[in-house]
């Protein structure tokens, strides 16, 4: 059976100097699946079936013998709100067109390691498997760490996410009549997923004297450079940009968060393959190198982060961000930090410092030039609200623009040399420093 | 608002048995006396496991607040929209609590004005803190 990876895997501590792999591992292919909205039911779109299709993408750009990798990373959960009806059955159809395991909901409302290695009889030579629950910032820390510390050479690194008809979040408990007391004392007021966030949002505006409107140029930009990434969902599906118009005259979910604050819950794919600085030199693609990975496992004193915390704990991110990898803000040629949801994009470039930014500042910088084109990009990926609800348009951004294939999202204000990305929320965040060098 | 029944558990009885008896308690550790919720088997800040459950006076602030357009709970969706405030305790900041401030119009919320406890029942007749600010003359609290 696959463990989590333990504690000690992710960087939490300040003051521990350069990481001990800086730039002994890389980055060297990317895989996507195609996404949809909603699964339709058929066997070779389950999320298990995407994720095959992800990993079989990623080991054929590094151009690598599947036979020679021997290791996978990956996160067992593929939602967060979208869950199995109870009592439903499983298809049938779906379950026999795979090599199943002990779990029928295998493949179809989770993943496990032995699901995907018992459907990739081309992966021989696997003796690593190490979940790196939550996302993909989280499962490519745990890589990054086992490649450096030589659990695996040449590892893969996936996370997959599946989703239903019906509202996100609206099935189990939230469906039920009672909750239990534990959970009741946080649930029992109905609030969204990105009311947490709406409410730090709030209080920053009234701190800083900002308002929901200033966020329209970011919400803009990112669906441009969404539409832009020929992987993600808007490009693909519904070439559809958001206007300043569009984005001030959305219905609230949470106010002071509306509609395309929030991102869309999609079908998606992605895998990564991971490998030693030196074994990569000889791969098909230009490799990127890891300078460091660095974590929050920072919690609210209450129930929900007030901005003081969700400040200080930025701030404490960032030290680890640049001390681990040896950079200052200055080394950044562009960011990646996530923004699903939008309203804390700004948090966590604050916190970096991002082009000498200050708290409080972030939506003044929204209003300047922060397109791909200019001299400070602001999330070139389109991140969630260009792409799709799956946390990790930001890593492959940073990977393909380091290698200079992001086509047309491609900056050109920057030479792409030193990037981070990272989230979900700044409390708790998992962040990465890719390098176009080793040192 | 009827709020979805609540099924105390181990971690939570405590605090719900209060309610019933309409007494506002939070969890405090003896060792070194803080405050903390949501309540946990450990003190979060000594690691002390002797905690108990200590009364409070009933009297916040309003921290801040949103309001809610789209809610995940069903039972909740036909009051949409609603705020949903969150309360800081007298005896301690640090200690927030959510509130949907009974009698408090929609988006009219005074962040910073004081509050203070009111019980009401949920759907399973479980008792469960809200907050009222004070000097308003609004309805809520306890259905009639
Ligand atoms: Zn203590």
């Amino acid at each position: 059976m696959t463990e989590n990876a333990p504690a000690t895997m992710y960087r939490t501590d300040e003051g521990t100097g350069p990481w001990e792999h800086r730039g002994k591992v890389a980055a060297v292919g990317v895989g996507h699946s195609p996404t949809a909205r909603r699964w339709d039911g058929r066997a070779e779109t389950c999320v298990g079936a995407i994720s095959l299709i992800a990993l079989r993408r990623a080991i054929e750009d590094a151009g690598v013998d599947p036979a020679e990798i021997d290791g996978l990373v990956m996160d067992p959960v593929t939602t967060t709100g979208a869950y199995w009806p109870k009592g439903k059955p499983v298809p049938e159809e779906v379950t026999s067109a795979f090599n199943s395991t002990d779990n029928p909901l295998d493949g179809i409302a989770g993943l496990s390691a032995e699901w995907i290695l018992k459907n990739m009889p081309e992966l021989t030579g696997i003796d690593f498997t190490m979940y790196g629950p939550g996302c993909m910032s989280n499962a490519i820390c745990v890589a990054a760490q086992a490649v450096g510390d030589g659990l695996a050479n040449t590892c893969l690194v996936l996370k997959s996410w599946h989703n239903y008809e019906g509202r996100y979040y609206q099935g189990g408990a939230n469906a039920g009549s009672d909750l239990p007391g534990t959970a009741a004392l946080h649930a029992l007021w109905g609030t969204p997923a990105c009311y947490g966030t709406a409410l730090q949002f709030a209080e920053y505006c009234r701190k800083y004297g900002k308002n929901h409107d200033m966020m329209a140029p970011f919400i803009e930009n990112s669906r441009q450079n969404g539409l832009k990434f020929p992987e993600g969902y808007w490009a693909s599906h519904r070439p559809e940009e958001i206007t300043p118009e569009d984005y001030k005259a959305a219905r609230w979910i949470a106010k002071p968060a509306n509609l395309f604050d929030n991102d869309l819950p999609i079908m998606v794919s992605a895998a990564y393959l991971y490998t030693t600085a030196e074994r990569a030199r000889d791969m098909r693609q230009k490799p990127v190198y890891i300078l460091n990975h660095a974590a929050s496992n920072t919690r609210p004193r209450s129930l929900t982060p007030t901005l003081d915390e969700v400040e200080a704990d930025t701030a404490r991110t960032a030290r680890k961000i640049y001390e681990g990898a040896g950079i200052t803000a200055a080394d950044l040629s562009f960011e990646n930090m996530y923004d699903g949801f939008a309203q804390f994009h700004q948090f966590h470039i604050e916190g970096l410092g991002y082009r000498g930014m200050k708290f409080g500042e972030a939506l003044d910088f929204y209003q300047t030039d922060i397109s791909i084109h200019g001299p400070n990009p602001i999330l070139p990926s389109g991140g969630n609200i260009g792409c799709g609800r799956s946390r990790f348009w930001m890593h492959t951004d940073c990977i393909q623009q380091i290698q200079q294939r992001a086509g047309e999202r491609q900056v050109t204000g920057v030479k792409p040399e030193v990037a981070v990305s990272g989230g979900p929320m700044p409390l708790g965040g998992r962040f990465t420093v890719w390098s176009a060098t080793p040192d | 608002m009827p709020k979805q029944g609540v099924v105390p558990d181990d971690l939570t009885r405590p605090f719900w048995e209060a309610a019933n008896e309409h007494r506002l308690v939070i969890q405090s550790c003896v060792a070194c006396k803080h405050l903390q919720h949501p309540p946990a088997p450990v003190c979060r800040v000594c690691g002390s496991d002797t905690v108990e459950w200590k009364e409070m006076s009933g009297r916040g602030t309003i921290y801040n607040y949103g309001v809610v357009h789209d809610c995940p709970i069903r039972l909740l969706q036909e009051d949409q929209p609603f705020n949903v405030a969150v309360v800081m305790l007298a005896e301690d900041p640090g200690i927030q609590m959510y509130s949907h401030l009974p009698g408090t119009p929609v988006d009219e919320v005074p962040v910073g004005a004081e509050v203070e406890v009111t019980f009401e029942a949920t759907a399973n007749g479980q008792m469960v803190p809200e907050w009222r600010v004070v000097g308003s003359s609004g309805e809520g609290g306890e259905p009639a």
